[in-house]
């Protein structure tokens, strides 16, 4: 599945984990990827795990299950104006929040290697973290062949 | 060796855990049969050790195995030092 430039948004103005989830869950439903609830469930999810969604130093990967209103595999990628602190001890405080859609089978998997390959490219998130051109992340993601 | 990965769902970081290890594994000759699950699940769980991201490992309590947790998910460097670690730990004179 390709990352649309509607997906992507360089930017906002969120300050709290909440509305961040939201924000970023927001870009999901614009591109009929999950419902109003997938998002809530995703705040939810955040409330009471934690901020385990805090993987790596500066990025937040909020999902839920995929019963709670997934319609399409996919994700989408959010950039926070300024920092917020989701409560991880050492990854904190987010600039990433890329929200993700899954599936039960584990066809996802696919996703989660693309997404994995650009998170774990000291220079991809640096692009990430520093352009305004939403075009260049999506060819950061859509550009890589397997 | 046997690993479960876990997460808050059982299918996101906990797969992309999995991927991972399945791959450092593989480059150091160690087969890892391995599964993703929710943290709720994962009690009584046969298997040689568990892995999952630092946070949510710390909600397990009671488990006879080794339980690893991971700060950085992305962070291979941790991911490998922290497996071949395990597997030092828990079968000596083998590689």
């Amino acid at each position: 599945m390709q990352l649309d430039n509607a997906n992507v948004s360089l930017g906002d103005e969120s300050r709290t984990p909440d509305n961040a989830i939201r924000a970023a869950g927001q870009l999901l439903i614009n591109d009929g990827l999950a419902e109003p609830r997938y998002v809530e469930a995703m705040v939810e999810a955040f409330r009471d795990l934690g901020p385990y969604i805090v993987l790596a130093p500066g990025i937040a990967m909020p999902h839920a299950r995929p019963e709670a209103g997934a319609i399409r595999e996919g994700f989408a990628v959010l950039r926070l104006a300024k920092p917020v602190k989701f409560g991880h001890p050492e990854n904190d405080p987010v600039r990433l929040v890329i929200p993700l859609v899954g599936s039960d089978d584990h066809s996802h998997i696919d996703l989660l290697k693309r997404l994995s390959r650009v998170l774990m490219d000291p220079d991809a998130v640096n692009t990430l973290l520093t352009t305004d051109d939403t075009a260049l992340v999506t060819a950061l993601f859509n550009d890589l062949k397997n | 060796m046997k690993i479960i990965t876990t997460c808050g769902m059982g299918f996101g970081t906990s797969l992309m855990l999995l991927m991972e290890l399945q791959s450092i594994g593989a480059k150091h000759g160690i087969t890892i049969d391995g599964e993703a699950l929710d943290i709720s699940s994962v009690h009584g769980q046969n298997c040689d050790a568990i892995f999952g991201s630092s946070e949510i490992v710390k909600s397990l309590e009671g488990i006879a195995v080794p339980v690893v947790g991971i700060k950085n998910i992305l962070d291979k460097a941790e991911i490998e030092a922290k497996l071949l670690e395990l597997v030092k730990s828990t079968e000596p004179g083998k590689e």
